[in-house]
């Protein structure tokens, strides 16, 4: 099995204080891999480090090419779309509009087209408040949103920061549906940074454990899911 | 009466000026929260472009564009060489630079064109039209600036490209992931807002004469019609200009005469920031930390 | 090896620049002479802007509206009553610190950018105002006030020139002990931290609204103290001297010389009075071109100023170990 994401060494901090510590791991070619971790353990940093968010040393293949000195902007051109914390909604701008954004590299409208349809068929309550500004979307929606205006970039990886995040557990069963729909059927990888470990473990097929800036355990999600000493000392369940 | 409509109407046509100024200021604070304390200063140079080319023999409406595009790339070259190395520094920072490219353009136009004072054609012919209350320049000035006012909107609201200037104005990490180039868009801000101050200038000059201190004044009255109307809004920016040229006028035919212009663009700048910040039509101004 | 910041060494220093400035007179032409004594008006000025926009951080690009209210009250003190001309400087300092006073009570509200913008109003406003018909009566109008050159008092075997150049002086050190004792302490310490954390400070019980206020009152008094013994050097007060330029100088003098730094505003009162001179030649426009440049290199390169600069050489000698 190639791998779609290849990082080694992976070092990464805000300022003096390096928050990451050499990571290595991968995300198999249309696979899912999860990074679970407690609060504060650097999910987040790690991937805001893989999208050039900020600056990291190490290295970071994509596709075989390297990314890591790369800017956010360029990361995201050559495919790779990241669904921040906090999701980033462009809040004072229309649902499609924000839309549109998610596409703005993009060159060919005809696709466009078809790609506003298809998120509008995943997402229908998208298709409702498209003319709506998207700061009065409830966080659910916003959450929907953020999927749809990364899918529009038709990457070819999501970097996901916890889309759980602050949800009722029934539109978090939607979206992870969604997610493993779009991951099925479209061949899209996905890198999930999640707290809630029992739904990303049944999403992902690689899973590693970080704690404190550092891969504690790392390798398919199922043996990750079957060690017990594991889920009893870091998954908490 | 007559002298009244009169003072209103021509009140409009030096307002349209103010407004095209304040457009230019609006643009520039809406990508980069900043006031550019050096438009008026730009605006004066790209005059002297103008009359540079004019001099050269080119048509007026040739020049006119060429001036336009001109101030566009030095606008963006501006943005790109002298305030980008500033971009996240203190507020204080970044009003010294500005203050810097106030003096250097005002001192480098004085030192090739010298401090004389010059006349500039006005594009619009010299009659006065609709009974004797307007100029035919100044109704070509109110139509000129609407007419800035609708391409910008035009712009801004159906291009991919304005659409990514408001994107990047309003959250550039966002931004940048889904692939804008936000330290350029930031340049196209000042592009703009540099070509719109050319127009500004280009206007006024017929009326003031051109020297390189024509612009104080006006630039402190596109500053009260860009606070009055609220400095993050371009339609905001025009009404407050037209408002702000009214005021003037009224304010110097009937209570304290022309000598005191600039004390009333004071009064009225400090009187917005302490009454209303936000102007009539901005978003509340969150103050930074 | 002696440090040369230590507090002896610094006292030993200030002796020397003192006893160099007494000497100067006797040696330039008159001059050169008037030129230093402007110089030294201006030193106090930048104190005053820089107690504002350097220790406190509200930034003023109207200080010039100030220097012009000093100038004009000793022009027309002098010219009208016919008060003598040392006792002008008391007066316009407490009309300049009221004037500064009431103009931070609005400025309170204003964050950094727009009290920018209100100041930058008020410097474009103030020759305006000071040609205003109403005010003609006092001010002279575009014309302004011619006023007589002072003789040296009590028989003192000093020409005109030099009885001035002491005599301003006198107040400059004054000015720059007062600064200093106000800075050194308490209320120096305050003014920082309303500058770099307004609510840590607030928390501290710091009472930022009078701070502020009184801050931008004192700033004017020292500015308009500066402002009247400019107008009593050059013998001559008119509204266009008083543009927006001239706040704009005050500026250089505050950034080239060192924000926050009381020597720093020496540094910029001899830059913002020499470099024009110098550049005059190549162009009437050459001097607003270095200041300008100067203006953006200085936020570039070197945001200390002169007075950072020369702090930083002085402390690497320090650290330098001693010689064979």
């Amino acid at each position: 099995m190639t791998a779609i994401l290849e990082v080694s060494g992976l070092t990464a901090g805000y300022g003096a204080s390096p928050v990451l510590h050499g990571l290595d791991f991968d995300v198999p070619v249309g696979g899912v891999a999860t990074i679970l971790g407690a609060n504060g353990a650097g999910k987040t940093t790690t991937l805001r480090a893989v999208s050039g968010l900020i600056r990291a040393a190490g290295e970071v293949r994509f596709a075989g090419e390297r990314i890591d000195r790369l800017a956010a902007e360029d990361v995201a051109r050559r495919g790779i779309a990241h669904v921040p914390d906090g999701r980033g909604t462009f809040v004072q701008l229309s649902v499609e509009e924000n839309l549109r954004l998610g596409a703005y590299v993009r060159r060919d409208p005809a696709g466009v087209a078809r790609d506003f349809e298809r998120v509008f068929d995943l997402f229908p309550v998208l298709k409702e408040r498209r003319r709506q500004q998207a700061g009065t979307l409830s966080g659910g929606e916003q959450q929907m949103l953020a999927i749809s205006r990364a899918l529009m970039l038709r990457p070819r990886l999501m970097l996901m920061d916890e889309p759980s995040f602050g949800l009722a557990p029934l539109v978090v069963r939607e979206i992870f549906r969604i997610m493993r729909m779009v991951n099925r059927e479209e061949g899209v990888a996905i890198l999930l940074v999640e707290q809630n470990a029992s739904l990303a473990l049944d999403l992902a097929s690689r899973a590693f454990l970080l704690e404190t800036g550092r891969l504690v355990v790392g390798g398919s999600a199922a043996d990750l899911k079957a060690d017990d000493a594991v889920r009893r000392s870091y998954l908490g369940y | 009466m007559e002298a009244f409509l009169h003072q209103v109407l021509s009140g409009l046509a030096t307002g349209s000026i103010y407004a095209i100024v304040a457009l230019a200021l609006v643009m520039i604070y809406q990508a980069t929260h900043l006031v550019n304390f050096a438009q008026g200063e730009m605006a004066m140079f790209s005059t002297y472009l103008a009359w540079t080319m004019l001099d050269a023999g080119f048509p007026y409406w040739l020049a006119f564009a060429g001036t336009v595009a001109l101030s566009f790339v030095l606008g963006v070259a501006i943005e790109r060489i002298v305030i980008r190395p500033v971009e996240k520094a203190p507020v204080l920072a970044v009003v010294i630079v500005f203050i810097g490219l106030l003096v250097i353009l005002n001192s480098v136009a004085g030192w090739i064109y010298t401090y004389t004072i010059k006349s500039f054609p006005s594009p619009f012919p010299d009659r006065t039209i609709l009974g004797g209350y307007v100029s035919a320049h100044e109704l070509g000035v109110m139509a000129v600036t609407m007419g800035v006012l609708a391409l910008l909107f035009l712009f801004f609201r159906f291009t991919p490209l304005g659409l990514a200037m408001r994107a990047a104005a309003q959250n550039p990490v966002s931004s940048r992931l889904v692939g804008i180039r936000v330290g350029w868009m930031l340049a196209l801000g000042w592009g703009l807002a540099a070509a719109i101050g050319a127009v500004a200038g280009m206007l006024v000059a017929p009326i003031v004469f051109l020297d390189p201190n024509m612009m104080a004044g006006i630039l402190l009255y596109g500053f009260a019609a860009a606070l009055l109307g609220g400095i993050d809004n371009p339609a905001g920016a025009v009404v407050g200009g037209l408002a702000v040229g009214v005021l003037e006028n009224l304010s110097g035919a009937y209570l304290v005469g022309t000598e005191l212009k600039l004390t009333v663009a004071l009064v009225l700048i400090v009187g917005v920031l302490l009454v209303r910040p936000s102007g009539l039509f901005g978003r509340v101004v969150v103050s930074r930390v | 090896m002696a440090r040369l910041l230590g507090p002896d060494g610094r006292r030993v220093g200030l002796a020397l620049l003192l006893l160099a400035a007494c000497v100067l007179p006797f040696l330039l032409s008159s001059y050169r002479t008037f030129q230093l004594t402007s110089a030294l008006t201006y030193a106090i000025a930048l104190v005053g802007l820089n107690i504002l926009t350097g220790w406190n951080g509200q930034i003023s690009l109207g200080h010039g509206a100030f220097y012009a209210i000093g100038a004009y009250v000793a022009a027309i003190l002098m010219d009208r009553f016919g008060v003598p001309y040392w006792a002008t400087i008391p007066v316009a300092g407490f009309v300049c610190l009221g004037a500064g006073y009431l103009f931070g009570l609005p400025a309170l509200r204003l964050e950094g950018l727009y009290l920018a913008l209100a100041t930058f109003a008020l410097a474009l406003a103030t020759p305006q105002l000071l040609k205003w018909k109403h005010l003609e009566e006092w001010t002279g109008g575009v014309q302004g006030i011619v006023i007589l050159k002072p003789d040296a008092p009590f028989g003192l075997p000093l020409d005109q020139d030099q009885w001035l150049y002491f005599f301003t002086l006198a107040i400059t050190v004054l000015m720059f002990w007062l600064a200093r004792n106000l800075l050194a302490g308490r209320i120096g310490r305050a003014l920082v931290a309303i500058r770099e954390q307004p609510t840590a400070a607030e928390a501290m019980g710091v009472d930022i609204a009078f701070y502020k206020s009184m801050t931008f009152g004192v700033s004017a008094m020292f500015t308009g103290v500066a402002g009247a013994l400019g107008a009593i050097v050059i013998q001559f007060v008119a509204p266009d001297s008083f543009t927006l330029f001239l706040s704009i100088t005050l500026l250089v003098g505050i950034v080239v010389g060192g924000l926050a730094s009381l020597s720093g505003a020496i540094w910029g009162a001899l830059f913002i009075q020499f470099i024009p001179n110098v550049a005059d030649h190549i162009s009437k426009a050459a001097p607003w071109a270095i200041y300008g440049l100067f203006l953006i290199a200085c936020m570039y390169l070197m945001p200390t100023g002169v007075a950072g600069l020369l702090r930083a050489a002085a402390a690497r000698l320090d650290r330098a170990p001693p010689g064979p």
